[in-house]
């Protein structure tokens, strides 16, 4: 195997052996897939950022383009992407607390595991709310209510 | 495991083959742009959803009267206005950092990053526009 390139994921036999020195793994830790949902939820909302402000924009069309199109969001069936989007935004923002606590806050990285998990608690207690008053509006307006 | 043709490696700091490094300190500044702009966003996006979704019937009560009636508000002006900046600014930021370290070869991130910047810049000048020439009274 090169020297150079970290592919190593697998490692040799006698690292697999050895103990890790505690918290010092970051590949495939908890940590490590925050970073990756981070990054997932970012593009996700940027992507409807720009679907957004194209919408938005056709107020400067005319008032019927824009009631026209923002119908679209007020389908039943779209409180699936809503919430989606809600969801993704929840989760990067408390993250994103989370991620600057542990640049700034000195004790920050050693409570970056216990954090995460007040992240997902946080993003639980706030969408399972959220997730219930939706749906029952959907659910009145499609079956009539 | 999936196998990949490239080696997963990063060039030697001293490799004839690697840029100098540019005197410049714009990967500090994004670095701070993105704390400092994520904790107002964090009001102003939530807070916005919070209206849009939740509030008075929430999506259902959105339509031009609305919005004209928000935007008769310098207050909700302000509002949309810098959270239009501080998250196409955010987000694409955030997108140029992950073209960065997905790209494979230099053209392909060149492009992207191309479409990427003119996405950026339609978004928030055609946000600004819109804002500034906003008309309650367009037929």
């Amino acid at each position: 195997m090169a020297s150079t390139t970290a592919t190593a994921a697998e490692g040799t036999p006698r690292e697999a052996v050895r103990p890790r020195a505690k918290g010092t793994l970051y590949r495939g830790d908890l940590g490590m897939w925050s970073w990756v949902a981070h990054r997932i939820t970012g593009v996700l909302t940027f992507f409807f950022l720009f679907v957004h402000v194209l919408d938005t924009a056709l107020v400067r069309v005319s008032p019927n383009a824009y009631d026209t199109v923002i119908n679209t969001y007020k389908h039943p069936l779209m409180i699936v992407f809503e919430l989606g989007l809600l969801a993704a935004v929840l989760f990067h923002a408390f993250n994103g607390i989370r991620v600057m606590l542990v640049d700034f806050w000195s004790e920050g990285p050693r409570f970056q595991r216990p954090m995460l998990w007040t992240v997902l608690v946080l993003w639980l207690v706030l969408i399972i709310p959220a997730a219930i008053s939706m749906i029952t509006r959907a659910v009145t307006e499609l079956f009539g209510g | 495991m999936t196998t990949t043709e490239a080696p997963l490696s990063v060039d030697k700091p001293r490799s004839s083959t690697r840029p100098a490094a540019r005197r410049s300190n714009f990967e500090l500044y994004s670095w701070i742009f993105m704390r400092l702009s994520g904790v107002v966003l964090l009001f102003l996006v939530l807070g916005h959803m919070l209206i849009m979704l939740f509030l008075d019937g929430g999506v259902h009560r959105i339509n031009f009267a609305f919005v004209a009636g928000r935007w008769a508000s310098p207050f909700w002006q302000v509002w949309d206005l810098v959270m239009l900046w501080l998250a196409g600014l955010h987000g694409g930021n955030g997108l140029r950092t992950v073209i960065n370290d997905y790209s494979r070869s230099d053209r392909t991130r060149f492009w992207l990053k191309m479409l990427l910047y003119c996405s950026i810049v339609l978004i928030v000048v055609l946000g600004t526009y819109v804002l500034f020439t906003f008309d309650p009274n367009i037929s």
